[in-house]
């Protein structure tokens, strides 16, 4: 599986130049525009091609994601950009009819490589996905859930000193400190969400993905989520993938935008969108599709 | 910002600890994963494996009643014991002794045995049925008194379970009911290819009886037709009315959350209560006769009517709300909507909801038993109100019954009353299968 | 046994000589009718077809011309059949009234059960089950008052039906107009038909609490609530008839309900275990393939009639623990409650595994996918996660399950034994509520002898029980599925 990575890059794309793919055609075969490497690397993506039985998801993308960064991927609906966020924990595996090739690597290791085990791989690298979905427990038990299956706490007040942390840094814990063993439902859903998010931090990730964070929220609650993704950032790699344009331009230091199943530009989220050099992204920032 | 631990003064970050503490829990949470996984194995292995085991001991001994051992014997009919004035009366005929006729061709089979006694034991190697088959044999045809012919007649039971095999010869004669002497007669007619193993159609054609070589499951099963036809006629139109109601017209009040209550109730309370019901409603308080078929359907009918509404509501809810819209929106009225449109479209459901409903009934026994459907019964049931039994009761009954040679009338029984239930829920399937639409 | 054979309830008929209303005569009534219907539905569609102008006007009437005749048809054939089947219920007794009322003074100032001994004589000479000549003079005068009474009833009958549906139709078909809302009428009446139909489950659940309480309140006065439930002694078979000496029975159900519990504790040992596992397998981690083969194998247990369970429970499973018992020493009765409670798990086992997967496959993805999303393995998330929201659903479940297994007959009359002893070894015959009713009612008896008054008391305990664990265990299961809707 692990190929020559850098090599293949260019091997498609070959008869469409940059921006001269009508918007209203499928840019089979797309070339990716603009930087994909970063100096700093926490994983690194080649060729990524992903199946659902028949069905390409998503197609010879490639990416690197850079410690301490938070990377937006926007795109219209199924253009594959929660398919790609899912390859990056092997989340995909659910699936049964998923298949996955290219090379994938998290601090140069392959995570679909045998050496790498699956469990350690999604410790590593945290989800908080679209819909609020805490576990039918008590806030603490959410946020302990991590913890506690892999050992990270050695005894009870360990484990009560990483919940009060994580839920701290999820801004959620003046609110929830006096309602530790409330059912986690019971949370309106902005509190939800972040106690999500809690919960994935709790673990101590190196990277985190976020797969339409605040798609389910009001605009109050997704503002605090915003703040919460850029103090994050100071600890974590953030992958996010966001249908709102704005909100890319809010958080994200770098933005991919994906097209059916290609990933059309790479860029600094300022040149996204403001200079966007493919036809295809200038024409769905300015939202004459998408 | 704080670090989630207080750890010493290493250079680990969290990251990190995180990761050699996974990588250090990894092989004991595999295990664990491992022994998870080999409890599920095993569950549906135990499952799997009691349906095989059950359906093995039932036909291993059940198979060979589909056999039975016959005795081939030159039958003289002769005149002086059928027809002595010559009158060829039926009613004389009729009550004639036929068994003298088996007794005499197996004297003449066997002219050496002698003595009283010898000949009783002798004469107890056919069965007693054999005189029915004869005397049938002259009703349908006169002509045949005497004339001779050679004729395969039921043997014993004993002598059967010996041919398959169920008694042994090895065991000591006094354990083993069949003395040396008729052992050697047995053995004899096999050598001369008088005593043979031959397709059982007599299980098939008769009532039960108090010799197991005689007895046959068609009583049960005529029973059992007439018990469901009964129950088919009434349940299913009253299901399919409930059911409609229920899904269609309904406003949402206490009422109907009442009938709702009700009949999810009524699918989980013991079969048994519904015989209870039967026997002090149908039987002391409306006088209907015990035993009888209309009752038993009626009993099953109470049964079975949850499962058929229910089944019924939902291939109703089945038939997406937009086929309705469009129907409403032609102007037709909701009855109309419904029936032309709404019914058709959720029929096979409902069907194969009743045909589901019908094979419980097919294998109920308790509440027929309260209603006295456990008589024992020769006759052939013809009527909804002649006394009957149904197949899973004379399963019950014949496993009751002391004879070694029941138990494999019993084990056949069961395999008939399987084979019912298959053809229906092999029929449910189909129709599911064809009919199944996804919108 | 040749006892007197009171029939309960006021019933009119004893066991001995059914007679049955010659079908022959209700049966051509009923074609008659049907025959009548078809009539009012064409003579209510011509009428009006004929009131404007035959088809070309058919625009003309509110409703399709067939609503008409629909319409006629329903008037016709609903009251008249009404009336027949309320007869066919009441005739019964009231010819016997009045064949007891001509019958002479002495006869009628017998006691209930010797002039019901009488009325089964004079039904028997009426079938024709017993030779003329052997009854006495005045039970043939009673037959041959009972049968003139009878085919006068059925006269009757036939008269007054016919009279109804003719009348009703006619009188339809005369207010037959074209304003008339026929097709509103015709619905309406279906409407009724329909809610009523719906309506049958609430009837049927009242007619079992009423006749189970009924004869239940009638044991109460001989046999006292506190000592029916809280009695350790079982011995029905003791009263065979009130004025014997010595003869009451012990009625203290204690040892059925401990033997009940027994089994039905047995049966979940077994079921519970192996289904939930089971299900899980199959929800979680078989392959698609082979869950589609697996759970219909497993399902098969569930159509399996109970019956052939208790034959595999008696005559297989039973015999087979006493010869392992014997091998190891231990005396394992023939009818042995772990045989029962055995084959009874093993029959639950589909019912537990498919609610549990149901429930299961309804605990959301987003569960899942978060629990793996942090790292766990599969077995961690189905164990502290999807287990314990589909917990409350699976416990539903298995109460239904539970109150299954202590409804289930025919594995432990089959099984469980008769005799009343109060253990808790499930090697030694236990006895159940279920069986007892099966055995107290079964064969020949008085209907209103403390023995088979007991039985309705048991059936009592066993519906309430089972009924409020149905709606408990219903109430769970509802709110557990609205919760993930």
């Amino acid at each position: 599986m692990a190929t020559e990575p850098t090599e293949m890059v260019q091997r498609t794309g070959a008869t469409l130049g940059p921006g001269s793919a009508p918007p209203e055609r499928t840019a089979q075969g797309q070339r990716t525009v603009g930087e994909i490497t970063v100096s700093n690397p926490v994983i690194v993506c080649r060729n990524v091609n992903v199946h659902y039985g028949d069905k390409q998801a998503i197609r010879d993308v490639s990416l690197d994601i850079a410690h301490n960064e938070v990377i937006a991927m926007i795109g219209p609906s199924g253009c594959g950009k929660s398919t790609f966020l899912r390859c990056l924990n092997r989340l995909n595996d659910t699936i049964p009819t998923a298949k996955v090739t290219g090379s994938i690597t998290l601090d140069g290791v392959d995570v679909y490589d045998r050496k790498q085990d699956v469990v350690q791989l999604r410790a590593r690298v945290g989800m908080v996905f679209q819909k609020p979905n805490p576990f039918p427990k008590s806030v603490y038990e959410n946020v302990a859930y991590g913890p506690r299956i892999h050992g990270l706490a050695g005894d009870r007040t360990e484990l009560d000193e990483i919940v009060q942390t994580s839920l701290m840094r999820a801004g959620l814990w003046e609110e929830v400190k006096d309602r530790l063993d409330q059912p986690g439902t019971a949370l309106s859903g902005g509190q939800q969400q972040r106690l999500c998010i809690a919960r994935t931090i709790a673990v101590s990730p190196e990277v985190i993905l976020m797969d339409e964070p605040c798609s389910a929220l009001d605009p109050i609650a997704t503002a605090r989520i915003e703040d919460l993704i850029d103090e994050l950032r100071q600890n974590y790699a953030i992958c996010i993938v966001t249908h709102s344009m704005q909100q890319a331009a809010r958080v994200s230091q770098r933005t991919a935008y994906f097209h059916l199943g290609d990933l059309i530009e790479v860029g600094s989220t300022d040149q996204i969108f403001t200079n966007p050099r493919h036809k295809l992204t200038e024409d769905y920032i300015t939202g004459r599709f998408g | 910002m704080s670090e989630p631990t207080l750890t010493p003064a290493t250079a680990e970050t969290p990251a990190q600890r995180t990761r050699r503490l996974v990588e250090k829990s990894l092989r004991r949470r595999y295990r664990a994963e491992r022994r998870f996984r080999v409890y599920g194995i095993v569950a549906v292995a135990l499952g799997l494996g009691f349906v095989a085991f059950l359906f093995s001991s039932i036909i291993s001994t059940g198979w060979t009643v589909f056999q039975q051992s016959y005795l081939k014997l030159e039958i003289d009919y002769a005149p002086d014991v059928l027809d002595p004035d010559g009158s060829r009366d039926p009613e004389v005929i009729g009550s004639a002794d036929f068994s003298a006729l088996i007794k005499a061709a197996l004297r003449k089979q066997f002219p050496d045995v002698e003595g009283r006694s010898d000949l009783r034991t002798l004469y107890k190697l056919a069965s007693e049925g054999g005189q029915f088959d004869l005397r049938q044999r002259v009703l349908d045809d006169p002509r045949r008194v005497g004339s001779q012919e050679s004729l395969w007649v039921l043997a014993d039971d004993r002598v059967d379970l010996l041919m398959k095999g169920e008694i042994e010869r090895g065991l000591p004669e006094d354990v083993r009911g069949i003395s040396d002497q008729e052992l050697a007669w047995i053995d004899r007619l096999v050598a001369d290819g008088r005593l043979e193993k031959r397709f059982n159609r007599s299980f098939f054609t008769r009532g039960d009886s108090r010799e197991p070589e005689q007895a046959g499951v068609w009583g049960a099963v005529s029973g059992s037709i007439l018990t469901l036809f009964v129950t088919l006629l009434l349940a299913f139109p009253i299901g399919v009315a409930a059911a409609i109601y229920l899904e269609e017209f309904a406003p949402q009040n206490r009422f109907t959350d009442l009938i709702e209550v009700n009949i999810n109730n009524l699918a989980a309370v013991p079969s048994i209560v519904f015989g209870l019901l039967g026997l002090a409603v149908f039987i002391q308080l409306f006088g209907l006769p015990r035993s009888a078929p209309l009752v038993g359907g009626l009993v099953l009918t109470l049964m079975t009517l949850p499962t058929i509404i229910i089944a019924s509501r939902a291939a109703l809810k089945g038939v997406p709300p937009s086929i309705r819209e469009a129907a409403l929106g032609m102007g037709a009225s909701q009855v109309q909507m419904i029936a032309h449109h709404v019914l058709p479209l959720a029929m096979p459901g409902m069907l194969t909801g009743a045909i589901i409903g019908m094979a419980r009934a097919l294998g109920e026994s308790a509440p027929l038993l309260m209603i006295g459907m456990v008589a024992f019964i020769v006759d052939i049931p013809h009527g909804l109100t002649d006394p009957a039994t149904v197949l899973p009761v004379q399963v019950y009954l014949w496993a009751d019954s002391p004879e070694r040679a029941f138990l494999e009338r019993t084990s056949g029984a069961i395999l008939v009353l399987l084979g019912f239930l298959l053809i229906m829920n092999a029929t449910a399937v189909v129709l599911r299968q064809k009919f199944e639409r996804r919108w | 046994m040749q006892s007197y054979k009171k029939p309960a309830i006021g019933a009119p008929r004893g066991r001995g000589g059914v007679v049955l209303k010659d079908p022959m005569q209700t049966s051509t009534l009923v074609l008659v009718l049907l025959i009548l219907t078809a009539v009012a539905y064409r003579a209510g569609r011509q009428r009006s077809l004929a009131l404007v102008g035959g088809v070309k006007g058919a625009k003309h009437l509110h409703s399709l011309p067939g609503y008409y005749g629909m319409l006629t048809a329903l008037w016709c054939a609903i009251p008249a059949l009404l009336v027949l089947a309320l007869w066919h219920s009441f005739d019964g007794r009231i010819v016997t009234d009045m064949v007891v009322a001509s019958m002479p003074s002495d006869v009628q100032v017998l006691s209930e059960d010797e002039l019901s001994l009488v009325l089964n004589d004079v039904r028997n000479l009426v079938a024709g089950a017993i030779p003329a000549e052997l009854a006495s003079a005045e039970v043939q005068a009673a037959a041959a008052r009972y049968q003139q009474l009878e085919s006068l009833s059925r006269l009757a009958a036939a008269g007054l039906t016919l009279s109804i549906a003719l009348g009703l139709g006619a009188f339809v078909w005369w207010r037959i107009s074209p304003a008339l809302r026929a097709r509103n009428k015709v619905e309406q009446i279906v409407k009724v038909g329909l809610i009523v139909c719906s309506t049958i489950a609430i009837f049927t659940t009242v007619g079992i609490v009423i006749s189970v309480l009924f004869e239940s309140l009638r044991f109460f006065q001989v046999v006292p609530v506190t000592e029916f439930l809280f009695g350790l002694q079982w011995s029905p078979q003791m009263a065979i008839r009130a004025d014997q000496v010595g003869s009451s029975g012990a009625f203290g159900a204690v040892p059925l309900f401990t033997g009940t519990l027994l089994i039905a504790g047995l049966a979940m040992l077994v079921a519970v275990p192996v289904g939930l596992f089971a299900a899980i397998y199959l929800a979680e981690y078989a392959h698609r393939q082979v869950r589609a083969v697996v759970k219909p194998l497993l399902e098969v247990l569930a159509g399996i009639p109970t019956v052939v369970y208790g034959f595999f429970a008696a005559l297989i499973v039973g015999p087979m623990l006493r010869q392992a018992g014997e091998a190891a020493g231990l005396a394992v009765s023939s009818e042995s409650a772990l045989a029962a409670g055995l084959v009874m798990g093993v029959m639950i086992i589909p019912f537990v595994s498919s609610l549990a997967d149901d429930m299961l496959t309804a605990v959301p993805q987003s569960l899942r996918d978060g629990s793996y999303g942090l790292g766990a393995t599969q077995s961690e998330t189905i164990r502290r996660v999807v287990f314990p929201a589909a917990l409350p659903g699976i416990v539903g479940g298995v109460l239904l399950a539970i109150s299954r297994a202590i409804g289930e007959t025919m594995i432990v009359v089959m099984a469980a034994g008769l005799g009343a002893n109060l253990t808790a070894n499930p090697l030694e015959a236990v006895t159940t509520v279920t069986t007892q009713i099966v055995t107290l009612l079964v064969g020949d008896q008085e209907f209103d002898s403390p023995k088979t008054l007991a039985a309705f008391a048991l059936g009592l305990v066993l519906f309430l029980v089972t009924l409020s664990l149905n709606i408990i265990a219903l109430h769970v299961v509802r709110k557990y599925r609205e919760q993930y809707e």
